[in-house]
């Protein structure tokens, strides 16, 4: 757009015929994209917005008219969502949420980091297997492993306790993490690291001090997606979480479908609005990790 | 590099240990399981190929739920892809505004498989819904979403096309990494944007779709939470996917070993899959291997 008014500024009247009909054509074809992009970014964005709404709403009015705005706003749904029917308030769920987010995060920033040094800057016999199991991993299915995985934590004394959710994490059990962080470590030159070598540092020193401020952009978008993936995480909680005041949001969440009489939509509807709050406001502040992440993660390599 | 076999070792250990414990043993405990009886209160007893008979002759269920299944896996995967693609492509044009779109797009994938995201599904397609009440503004007759066993997968297949925005983010990336000299030559040489696209974009982001469709695949196989919180397999089992089935026999009814095989057919049907798309891969998925080293 500013390149076209600076032509525009430069030589007006030298346009002939033929630009000025591609330049038609060209603003037809923006006047399209901008026209898909808006209705796409509508049908994107209204249901939430639209949830926003109605938790405000009265529940005699979440199903009477499409709209946004509430006619007479109320707190209602937030007041009593937040009491649920259990003994404990949404607090309590929120704060085990985060108990289980915490140590799987950092277990995972952790080793995963470890894991994709030493398959980016070293070499031993049988790397060529593991990374390619690597790689399996990231295809198999977790359905295939999650019943003898249920046995195995059984037997261990682990189940109802948040060890299965962070045990598995810590011990680089997420895949892609590691596939990302070897893909950014492969773009970094290693000038630095062999610097360090030659002034005496050892690798454990190289990795801490040289190359962890390097990949620090990609262990934030780690952390973040692991973040998000704990956050909306349902069925390992359902499968290993029994005892309700263990229960993370999205366990309390399905509770209160399950629990609250008819009619009382708009205190689910709130307690979703609260729910996925965390990870709305953790995207907007860190959305630029986000997308390359993905892009690191996606690209072949 | 480092040649010090040991020491390399030493920082995948977390990985191998955690490779071992929770995916390899599993893994072949899993197939070990598949033919026994094991129900948590008495020993597991091996009967060979009984459950898989029983699977393929008897279970009315499972072949309901593998047909639903499939049918499910082959709308999602190429809806979600085309209109991630699409969406891509017009996101690439130099806009204004564009990182407001990308990021507008990107929130629904970022809730992903939230069960806030399912719970506010539920309510936008009830049948006094929000989708129903636009349809009604615009005159047109209120769909029965959840209710008619025909609409109830759409709707699923609909809530996972709306989360298109990971696969969109890797099919821009790969879009802005295509060699911009290419197209430039194209166009001078008289080629409109159809043929760009089709002769110069698509074979260049081969890899890129081949990428996006193993994976988009692999999770669609494994949907879970929509159903499960949405319609609960219903009306009348018609989104009663595998995993909810695996789900409801080895955790409600404990029968693991039953479970264990309905998880090996569904990580069979997922591996032939795979291997068919690795092996056409070869005949259209384009390599730009040597022009840059």
């Amino acid at each position: 757009m500013v390149a076209t008014t600076e032509m525009n500024a430069a030589a007006p009247r030298e346009l002939d015929d033929f630009q000025l009909r591609q330049q038609r054509q060209q603003k037809f074809n923006a006047v399209i994209r901008y026209t898909v992009l808006t209705l796409v970014g509508l049908i994107m964005l209204y249901p939430l917005v639209w949830l926003v709404g109605a938790s405000f709403k009265t529940n005699s009015e979440i199903f009477a008219s499409p709209g946004f705005w509430p006619s007479k706003p109320t707190l209602d749904g937030y007041i009593k969502g937040w009491e649920t029917s259990t003994p404990y308030t949404f607090g309590r769920f929120f704060w085990n949420t985060f108990l289980i987010i915490l140590p799987k995060t950092i277990g995972t920033a952790i080793s995963c980091t470890a894991v994709a040094y030493g398959f980016a800057r070293f070499d031993f016999p049988g790397k060529k297997i593991l990374f390619a199991t690597l790689i399996a991993t990231l295809l198999l299915p977790n359905v295939v492993t999650r019943i003898p995985q249920y046995l195995l934590f059984r037997d261990i004394g682990w189940l109802d306790s948040f060890l299965p959710l962070w045990v598995p994490s810590a011990l680089a059990g997420d895949a892609f993490f590691v596939f990302m962080l070897v893909q950014f470590l492969r773009a970094i030159p290693r000038d630095m690291e062999e610097a360090a070598r030659v002034d005496g540092a050892n690798t454990f020193q190289t990795l801490i001090f040289i190359v962890v401020p390097l990949l620090k952009p990609a262990i934030i978008s780690v952390c973040l997606f692991q973040f998000m993936w704990t956050m909306n995480d349902f069925l390992g909680p359902l499968i290993y979480i029994s005892s309700v005041d263990k229960y993370p949001i999205s366990l309390a969440l399905k509770l209160s479908i399950d629990t609250t009489e008819a009619f009382e939509w708009n205190r689910i509807l709130a307690m979703s609005v609260l729910a996925i709050t965390p990870a709305l406001v953790v995207f907007f502040l860190a959305q630029k990790y986000f997308i390359e992440g993905i892009s690191a993660g996606g690209v072949k390599g | 590099m480092n040649n010090n076999r040991f020491l390399g070792l030493a920082y995948l250990s977390p990985f191998i240990i955690g490779l071992l414990v929770f995916t390899a043993i599993p893994f072949v405990a899993s197939f070990y399981l598949s033919f026994t009886k094991y129900s948590l209160m008495s020993p597991s007893k091996w009967v060979g190929l009984e459950n898989y008979i029983d699977l393929f002759t008897n279970d009315r269920t499972f072949r309901k739920s593998l047909s639903v299944t499939l049918i499910y896996v082959f709308i999602t995967v190429p809806l979600k892809l085309a209109f991630a693609l699409f969406i891509a492509v017009i996101l690439n044009y130099r806009l204004k505004m564009i990182n407001f779109f990308r990021t507008a797009y990107y929130v629904p994938s970022i809730l992903g498989g939230s069960i806030a995201i399912a719970v506010l599904w539920r309510y936008i397609f009830a049948h006094e819904g929000l989708v129903n009440m636009v349809l009604s503004a615009v005159g047109m007759e209120p769909v029965n979403w959840f209710g008619d066993p025909t609409n109830a997968l759409f709707t699923i297949t609909l809530l996972r096309c709306w989360q298109f925005g990971s696969a969109m983010v890797i099919f821009l990336a790969a879009l802005q990494s295509v060699d911009k000299s290419l197209y430039e030559a194209a166009r001078i040489d008289g080629a409109g944007p159809w043929h760009i696209f089709r002769y110069i974009t698509l074979p260049l982001i081969t890899p890129v779709i081949f990428f996006n469709l193993i994976m988009q695949t692999v999770q669609a196989f494994q949907e879970f939470n929509g159903p499960y919180i949405i319609t609960q397999g219903g009306p009348l089992k018609s989104t009663y996917l595998l995993p909810l089935y695996i789900y409801e026999k080895a955790f409600k009814s404990f029968d693991m070993g039953y479970a264990s095989a309905i998880a090996w057919v569904l990580f069979v049907i997922i591996m032939i899959l795979t291997l068919i798309a690795f092996w056409s891969s070869k005949k259209w998925v384009y390599y730009a291997g040597d022009k840059r080293s």
